[in-house]
C-alpha cells in the first residue's frame, strides 16, 4: 500500500476493485465501513455482489477481466469534464499529452458496452473519485490475477496520477496483500530478478556488493519465475525445494502442476502438515509453525512487526532458517553460522536499504514502515509524498485486452475464483482449527438461481464443471451473489479443486496466472 | 487554552473532549463498565459519573464535554459511595461475579471493580435479568446472558465497528435481553464470528468457547504479543497459553494494524498450530516408495546431497527454490540466499504469482 491502513479512514471517495475486502482482509474493510459511517462516498467495482456492495453507494457490476476498460472510461471522464489535478499533472507526472490524447478515444458508453456497466454509472464513479479532495484506491488480486493485471494496476495509477490522489493522508494505491507475509518474502529477495531490498540482479553494482558481502560469485542473470520453472521441471530444472506453500492445490492448471513435480529428480519440501504437495516430497522438513516461532512479518502497509513463538515446537520441528542454514553448511557453504532469527533478520537489514535502518530491537513495537534507510530515519507510512523512485510518474497508454480465454458455444460461462472468510487458501490451517467446518464444511458452486432453472441444475445437488483443462464435480449453490452466466467458487478444499480448471493464460511481465477468469461448461451430475 | 480542573490539578484540553477522555489522560483512574475507548460513549452504566463544581447532579464524565474553567473531583466520599451501590445492584442481578478470564479479553472488569469498591455485601436480592442463550451451539462464542449486565458494548461494537449490526436488544428494564434478529442463533444472522462482541464484555457473559475449553488445565495463562498468521493486514494479538498448550487468542487494543479489532480467523483459527496432524519429524522417501520417519541428519544430508548432485550433473540452474508468503523474513532470506551463495543462480520465488 502507497498509504497506512489509518488512512482507511480518511478518504472522501473510496474506489474499491477486485477486493473481496469483508471476506479477505475484513479488519481493514472494518476501516472502510467506519469511513463511510461517517460520511465518505464508496464506489465498489467487481463481477460479483459482494459484502462491500452493502456499504456502497454505487455499485459497478463489471464483467470478469474488464477492468481495463471501465478504468480507460474512468479516466476519459475525469479529463472531458475538466477535474484532472492540472498543478500535479505538471509538476509530478510525464508522457501527459500522450495520454491524454490517447484516452479521447475511450468513451463511458464504449467502456460500457466492454464491462456491461451503464455508462451514466462510470460517469458517477469517474467524478466521484476525481472530484475530491482525497480519493483512494483499493485493490486486490482481482485486478493482478489476469493476463493483463499489470495494465490493470497501471490503468489504477493513470487515474491516481490524473488526479493527484497520491502521496497525501486518505489517498494512495492500496493493493491488500493476501499473506501475511507475501510483502516479505518479496522485501528478503525471494525473487528471480531481485536481491533483498529490490536490488536487481541485472545490476553490476548490486552484484558486486552481494560478492563482497557474502564472499561468493553470485549470477547476474535472471532466474526464472515458479510458473516458467514449473513448465521446465524435468527439463532444465531437476531439483526444487518448496518451503510452505501448498503447490498442488493452490496452483492453476493443477494437473500439469502435478505432472511437473513428478517430473523432478529431487522435491524437498518444508512445511508443517503432510500437505499434498509434501506428500509428493523425497525428503519432508517439519518446520516450526507461527505460534512456536520468533521472525518478523511485514504487512500490507510496509509496517515492519515481530512474532514471538508461545509455545516449544511440536515434536523436532524446527524453524526454517534453522533447517536452511544446516542445508547449506551440507552443501559446504559459509556465511549461515546463525544462532538465532535475530542474527538472520540483523543480516537482512544489513544488506537491504529498505531495511537498513532497522534492527531486531528497533522493530520491537511495530512503529516503522519501510523504506527506513538509516537509524535516524522514523520510516514512511505514506509512500511518494515528496516525490516518485523513478522522478515522475508515468502515464501509461493502455489498450483492453480480453482474457486468454473466453466463452463460447462449449464453455459459455464465466467462472471467477477467490475466497470464503472463514478458510484459508488451501485450508491447511483453518481446516485444521475447531468449529470452522460449523461455518464452511465444503466448497460449492455460486450460481445465480435463475442460471440454475435454466441450465437444469438443482440447488444442493451436484454438477459437473469443465474448462479447456479438466473437469470437476462440485454442489450447486444458488446464490444472487454472482450475476447472471458467471459463477463462482473457492480452492479452499482439495477435495473441490477448482484449479484443475484455471490456468488458461498469465500475464506477460509478471507470469501472474488469470485465475480470475476461466470460461467452463456446467452439467447436472448425479452422485455415483 | 482552555484548561480544567481534574482533583486540584490543571489540565489543559481541545475543545470537544469529554471529561473522562481528558481525566484518563491526567491518570485519574474513573470506573466504567459501558465504556470502550473505540466506541461512541454511551453513559449507560453512570459508574463513571464525578462531581463537578456548580452542578447539583453527579455528572457521567464519558458523555459529558469539558468547559474551559471547570472544577472536576473524580473522586469523593459521594461519589464513591454512590459508585459502590451501583456496583453491588450490577452484581445482584447476576449468576457470579468472577469468571474465568479465559472468557475474554475484558471479562475481568466487574470482578475487578466491585473488589475496588469492596461491593460483595450482598446487600440486594436483584432480580435476574438476561438469560443465557444455551440453544446456541456455536462452537465460537458462548452466550451467557445469566452474566449480562445490559451495557451494550456487545451491540455497539457489532455495530460501530464491524458494521454488521448481527446484535440487538429486546424489551427494557429487567427484560431487558441482548439478541440477534428474530431470537435466533448467532448463524441465523449477520455475524461473522469475528468475536469482537465476546471481548469487549466485562462480565464474560459473552465467553470464547474455544478458549474456556482450557479453563481446567492447570498453571499460569502466559502471553505472548505476535502478529496473526493469516491475510496481510498484520493484526497484532496476544496469544494465551496454559503450560505449553496454545489456548486462545487476544486482540491487541494497542496493535497498530488492528487497534483490537480481529476476524473469525485471527480470534478462532489458532488450534492448527498443536493439532495432531503436525509433522513432528522429518520424513524421506525410502526404496519402497513410502514416506518414512527419519532423523534430522539423515532427511538433512538426503536433501542437500540431491541438491548437490541436480546441480553437478545439470549445471547451477538445475535447483530451484520456492520461499513461503507464509513463513517470517528469516525463512525467505535464508531461501533465497541458500539458493544465490549455494548455485550462483537466481532460480528463486515466492509464491505471490499463484
Amino acid at each position: 500500500m502507497s498509504n497506512p491502513l489509518a488512512d482507511m479512514e480518511k478518504p472522501q471517495t473510496i474506489f474499491c476493485i477486485g477486493t473481496n475486502m469483508t471476506e479477505c482482509h475484513p479488519v481493514a474493510a472494518t476501516r472502510l465501513k467506519k469511513a463511510v459511517a461517517n460520511g465518505a462516498r464508496m464506489i465498489v467495482a467487481d463481477p460479483r455482489r459482494i459484502g462491500l456492495c452493502d456499504h456502497a453507494d454505487l455499485y459497478l457490476p463489471i464483467r470478469v477481466g474488464s477492468d481495463v476498460a471501465l478504468l480507460l472510461g474512468m479516466a476519459h471522464v475525469i479529463a472531458r469534464d475538466g477535474l484532472v489535478n492540472e498543478a500535479f499533472v505538471r509538476e509530478r507526472t510525464t508522457q501527459v499529452e500522450e495520454f491524454f490524447e490517447h484516452i479521447k478515444g475511450f468513451p463511458p458508453e464504449w467502456a460500457a458496452e466492454i464491462t456491461g456497466v451503464p455508462a451514466a454509472d462510470i460517469e458517477k464513479a469517474a467524478r466521484w473519485y476525481g472530484e475530491v479532495e482525497r480519493g483512494a484506491i483499493y485493490y486486490t488480486l482481482g485486478i493482478t490475477e489476469h493476463i493483463c493485471g499489470v495494465d490493470n494496476v497501471q490503468s489504477l495509477c493513470n487515474l491516481a496520477l490524473m488526479t493527484g490522489h497520491i502521496g497525501r493522508e486518505g489517498t494512495g494505491i492500496n493493493p491488500m496483500r493476501g499473506q501475511n507475509n507475501i510483502q516479505g518474502a518479496g522485501d528478503c529477495g525471494a525473487l528471480p530478478n531481485n536481491f533483498p531490498g529490490f536490488q536487481s540482479v541485472i545490476d553490476p553494482a548490486v552484484q558486486a556488493k552481494f560478492e563482497k558481502l557474502w564472499g561468493v560469485k553470485v549470477d547476474l542473470e535472471k532466474g526464472c519465475t515458479k510458473v516458467a520453472a514449473l513448465d521446465r521441471c524435468g527439463d532444465e530444472i531437476k531439483a526444487m525445494l518448496i518451503c510452505g506453500e501448498n503447490t498442488v492445490v493452490s496452483d492453476p492448471n493443477l494437473a500439469h502442476c502435478r505432472k511437473a513435480l513428478e517430473r523432478l529428480d529431487h522435491l524437498v519440501v518444508a512445511d508443517i502438515f503432510l500437505t499434498e504437495t509434501a506428500a509428493m516430497a523425497d525428503v519432508v522438513l517439519p518446520a516450526t509453525s507461527w505460534g512456536e516461532t520468533d521472525g518478523v512479518n511485514t504487512n500490507t502497509e510496509r509496517r515492519v512487526q515481530r512474532l514471538r513463538a508461545a509455545v516449544p515446537p511440536v515434536g523436532e520441528a524446527k524453524p526454517d532458517w534453522w533447517l536452511l542454514s544446516e542445508l547449506a553448511k551440507r552443501c559446504g557453504l559459509r556465511g549461515f553460522e546463525w544462532q538465532s532469527a535475530k542474527d538472520v533478520f540483523n543480516e537482512l537489514c544489513e544488506v537491504s536499504p529498505l531495511y537498513h535502518g532497522l534492527d531486531w530491537d528497533r522493530i520491537d513495537t511495530g512503529e516503522y514502515h519501510w523504506p527506513c534507510p538509516d537509524k535516524d530515519h522514523p520510516g514512511e507510512p505514506r509512500l511518494h509524498s515528496e516525490g516518485f523512485i523513478n522522478g515522475r510518474g508515468v502515464f501509461k497508454l493502455l489498450d483492453y485486452r480480453d482474457p486468454a480465454e473466453t466463452v463460447s458455444d462449449e464453455f459459455p460461462v464465466w467462472l471467477t475464483t477467490g475466497r470464503r472468510l472463514p478458510a484459508y487458501h488451501t485450508h491447511t490451517q483453518t481446516g485444521r482449527s475447531a468449529g470452522i467446518d460449523y461455518l464452511l464444511s465444503e466448497e460449492t458452486l455460486e450460481v445465480h438461481p435463475d442460471d440454475v432453472a435454466d441450465w437444469g441444475l438443482s440447488d444442493g445437488e451436484w454438477c459437473t464443471m469443465s474448462s479447456a483443462r479438466g473437469s470437476i464435480r462440485i454442489k450447486v449453490q444458488a446464490n444472487s451473489c454472482s450475476p447472471r452466466g458467471t459463477v463462482f467458487a473457492s480452492f479452499s478444499f482439495a477435495d473441490t479443486p477448482v484449479n484443475i480448471l484455471t490456468g488458461g493464460g498469465y500475464d506477460p511481465a509478471t507470469d501472474t496466472a488469470e485465475l480470475k477468469v476461466c470460461p467452463v461448461r456446467i452439467e447436472a451430475s448425479f452422485r455415483a | 487554552m482552555t484548561t480544567l480542573t481534574i482533583d486540584g490539578q490543571q489540565q489543559s484540553f481541545t475543545p470537544g473532549e469529554t471529561i473522562y477522555e481528558i481525566a484518563e489522560r491526567a491518570h485519574a483512574d474513573i470506573p466504567t463498565l459501558c465504556y470502550d475507548p473505540r466506541l461512541k460513549a454511551f453513559g449507560a452504566c453512570r459508574l463513571c459519573v464525578v462531581e463537578v463544581e456548580g452542578v447539583r447532579n453527579p455528572v457521567a464524565s464519558c458523555t459529558a464535554k469539558a468547559t474551559d474553567g471547570m472544577v472536576v473531583r473524580t473522586a469523593t466520599p459521594t461519589i464513591d459511595k454512590h459508585r459502590k451501590t451501583l456496583l453491588e445492584l450490577v452484581a445482584s442481578e447476576n449468576r457470579e461475579v468472577d469468571v474465568d478470564p479465559l472468557r475474554g479479553y475484558a471479562s475481568q472488569e466487574l470482578a475487578m471493580l466491585v473488589d475496588r469498591y469492596d461491593a460483595r455485601t450482598g446487600r440486594f436480592r436483584g432480580k435476574a435479568s438476561g438469560k443465557s442463550q444455551e440453544t446456541d451451539q456455536n462452537p465460537f462464542i458462548l452466550r451467557d446472558y445469566d452474566l449480562c449486565i445490559s451495557c451494550y458494548r456487545c451491540v455497539r461494537v457489532c455495530a460501530e465497528q464491524e458494521g454488521d449490526h448481527a446484535i440487538s436488544v429486546r424489551n427494557r428494564g429487567f427484560e431487558t435481553q441482548i439478541t440477534v434478529e428474530f431470537d435466533g442463533d448467532l448463524k441465523s444472522g449477520t455475524c461473522t464470528f469475528c468475536g469482537q462482541c465476546v471481548q469487549t464484555c466485562p462480565t464474560g457473559a459473552l465467553a470464547d468457547r474455544k478458549a474456556i475449553r482450557a479453563t481446567e488445565l492447570p498453571g499460569p495463562i502466559e502471553k505472548a504479543r505476535t502478529v496473526c498468521p493469516y491475510c496481510g493486514v498484520g493484526c497484532s494479538v496476544d496469544l494465551q497459553a496454559k503450560g505449553g498448550k496454545l489456548v486462545g487468542v487476544l486482540p491487541a487494543m494497542d496493535g497498530p494494524a488492528n487497534e483490537g479489532a480481529l476476524c473469525i480467523k485471527g480470534q478462532f483459527a489458532f488450534d492448527f498450530v498443536q493439532h495432531p496432524d503436525r509433522l513432528a519429524s522429518p520424513l524421506v522417501r525410502r526404496e519402497d516408495g513410502e514416506l518414512h520417519p527419519a532423523s534430522w541428519d539423515e532427511a538433512l544430508d538426503r536433501a542437500a546431497g540431491g541438491f548437490m548432485k541436480a546441480r553437478d550433473m545439470h549445471g547451477r540452474h538445475s535447483v530451484y527454490a520456492v520461499a513461503s508468503g507464509r513463513a517470517p523474513h528469516e525463512a525467505a532470506y535464508a531461501v533465497q540466499k541458500f539458493i544465490r551463495v549455494g548455485f550462483m543462480t537466481n532460480q528463486v520465488d515466492n509464491c505471490s504469482r499463484a
